[in-house]
């Protein structure tokens, strides 16, 4: 996923140092405030170890083929996501200048794209709110695998933006991302299991290694309460200004059936349909996600954040009611 | 695993390149960065379709690596690992932008050509600059570099740890794959049921490591900062070949050199 300096354009790979720096910024600032002058040394171990573990070929059981450990997550379970962060950002700089893997004027992009998702994402958003209360074999695999596929597919969908925004490739979104994001699914699966691997050997043999303990101490700094506002704005985000973005074309099920039907609208009939198309019809108060009456921006936004925030509340009571059915049943 | 002892290699010759005393290697490190970062803008800030003027920017890398004696043939293979994704992104080009641009002896050259080979071009001669700047530069003067331009000790240090010990890591990793394999002849990568115990012991081992490396430095009276020395030409000189360097190049991303001596024999 290294990008080359040929793939951004000065203005992308500017916007793209900046982002980083301010991440490199931020974590600076919070290795400072740990105060562990340790962890100095321990980073350039730990970078030097996931260098050189990247390079041992695992092989995957019925393939054939190999894959390798997942820096970000390994650094982040064993240092913490700020520490990781700074590692991964020293790791790339070397591939970039001793092994030519990545370029220097895009290390600010590869910084975003694999250091910033794999520690900030994989490790504030989901190892450490799954690992803040109980450590578990289960856990840690299904977390492992879970971080390296969501940060594996954001690195690859950002490659992805970074290089269209660039201007440099012709080929179409569609096509770029069909590319991109399903190649990164099955590597990012690999690994996941790999570093899952390795972070279950090490929370057997010395558990208090794992960065979660630390992390648990830290009580209420990134609560349940403040990352669903996050998540909510990120919601409203993504439906608000993302959706105004939203394809024109068909969507896999509608292709395949306009492919098949040569419609992507099936005509049902019976007593039964009509009366839920009645009901749907009274009820529903954004008819194929627009106002009934205008297919104006306005409407695909509103849209999109009225159906964020139905699903956001959909979760929310459906974690509260799961919640509730598990207190009747213990106790 | 070649894989390692290939990395072990690279290392070593990069060090022994950076080591010598040509006049290349004692021009101040941060005049080198200086240029090398403004060569990336400027060879990146060229138009897709801008060929001829892009063709002027292989004059630094190839004039620095002839007169600094630096193998052009070690530096086309180290446009491997970027290669592949380049290719992939550019090869697709011809195919969706066949806008003919013009016809040169019955061929017609298209848009989508032309946006490939810049993209080809741009990918070398990245690579290329890269490589002198590291052929000529240690990695230690490169961190000094660096935190003359304010970059966060915190940030030089890891970096120089890192680098440090990264042949004591791959020399480590490469003995305990090799005695892997030779326990488990005929096997191309280690197997499911050793993934963890084979890196996670190589992992704890580092951490204890880590500990004593600490240990270590502070009894020798590590505070947190690096202070690093060479041998270089008088500053002012290096500050005359930096300028003299960005403002030839900058004549080159203005003006289309080769493109105006061309037209003196071409009317």
């Amino acid at each position: 996923m290294h990008m080359a300096d040929a793939l951004v354009v000065p203005a992308v790979a500017g916007t793209m140092y900046a982002a980083s720096t301010a991440a490199a910024a931020y974590s600076i600032r919070k290795v400072r405030l740990e105060n562990e002058p340790k962890k100095i040394p321990a980073m350039g171990v730990m970078g030097a170890f996931v260098f050189a573990a990247q390079m041992i070929n695992f092989t995957i059981p019925g393939t054939g083929s190999s894959g390798h450990l997942c820096g970000g997550m390994l650094l982040t379970a064993m240092l913490g996501p700020f520490a990781g962060f700074l590692t991964m950002t020293g790791i790339l700089l070397i591939q970039c200048l001793v092994f030519a893997d990545g370029g220097l004027l895009a290390l600010g992009c590869n910084i975003w794209n694999m250091a910033f998702y794999g520690c900030f994402v994989g490790g504030l958003l989901i190892w450490k709110p799954f690992m803040k209360r109980n450590m578990t074999k289960r856990r840690i695999t299904a977390v492992s695998v879970a971080a390296c596929v969501i940060t594996l597919q954001m690195g690859a969908f950002s490659v992805t933006l970074e290089t269209l925004a660039s201007g440099i490739t012709e080929l179409p979104f569609s096509v770029f991302i069909g590319a991109m994001q399903p190649i990164h699914l099955a590597i990012g699966l690999v690994e996941g299991l790999i570093t899952a691997a390795v972070l279950l050997f090490v929370y057997e043999a010395r558990p208090g290694m794992l960065w979660a303990e630390t992390a648990a101490k830290e009580e209420g700094r990134f609560s349940f309460r403040r990352t669903l506002v996050i998540l909510a704005a990120a919601a409203a985000f993504i439906g608000g200004v993302v959706s105004l973005f939203a394809s024109a074309l068909p969507d896999g099920l509608e292709w395949s059936m306009e492919r098949t039907a040569g419609t992507s609208e099936l005509a049902a009939s019976g007593g039964a349909y009509e009366l839920a198309e009645s009901i749907q019809g009274t009820t529903a108060i954004l008819p194929d996600y627009a106002f009934s009456f205008s297919d104006s921006a306005a409407g695909t936004t509103v849209s999109g954040l009225v159906g964020g925030v139905l699903v956001i509340a959909l979760c929310i009571a459906a974690c509260y009611g799961m919640k509730f059915f598990r207190k009747g049943k213990n106790g | 695993m070649a894989k390692l002892g290939r990395a072990i290699r690279e290392i070593h010759s990069l060090e022994n390149l950076a080591e010598r005393n040509t006049f290349f290697n004692r021009i101040h490190p941060t005049a080198k960065v200086l240029v090398t970062i403004w060569y990336l803008i400027l060879v990146m800030s060229f138009g897709k379709y801008d060929v001829t003027g892009l063709f002027g920017m292989c004059l630094y890398p190839l004039i620095l690596m002839i007169s600094g004696d630096i193998s052009i043939g070690q530096a086309v293979r180290r446009l491997k690992p970027v290669l592949l994704m380049v290719f992939l992104i550019g090869a697709a080009n011809p195919f969706f932008d066949r806008t003919p641009v013009l016809e040169a002896g019955g061929i017609t050259v298209t848009a989508g050509m032309l946006s490939m080979l810049t993209l080809f071009c741009k990918t070398g001669f990245a690579v290329f600059a890269s490589y002198v700047l590291i052929a000529t530069t240690t990695m230690e003067q490169i961190c000094y570099a660096l935190r003359r331009l304010h970059m966060p000790q915190i940030l030089v240090t890891v970096l120089l740890l890192i680098y440090r010990y990264l042949v004591l890591m791959l020399k480590e990793a490469d003995r305990i794959t090799q005695a892997y394999m030779l326990r488990a002849p005929g096997e191309k990568g280690v197997k499911k049921s050793a993934w963890g115990p084979l890196a996670g012991q190589m992992l704890l081992r580092s951490m204890d490591r880590a500990q004593r490396v600490y240990e270590s430095m502070t009894m020798r009276g590590f505070r947190g900062e690096f202070f690093l020395r060479g041998s270089f030409i008088p500053l002012r000189q290096s500050v005359f070949y930096g300028v003299v360097w960005c403002l030839v190049l900058a004549v080159f991303r203005l003006v289309p050199v080769f493109e105006l001596v061309g037209r003196i024999f071409i009317r």
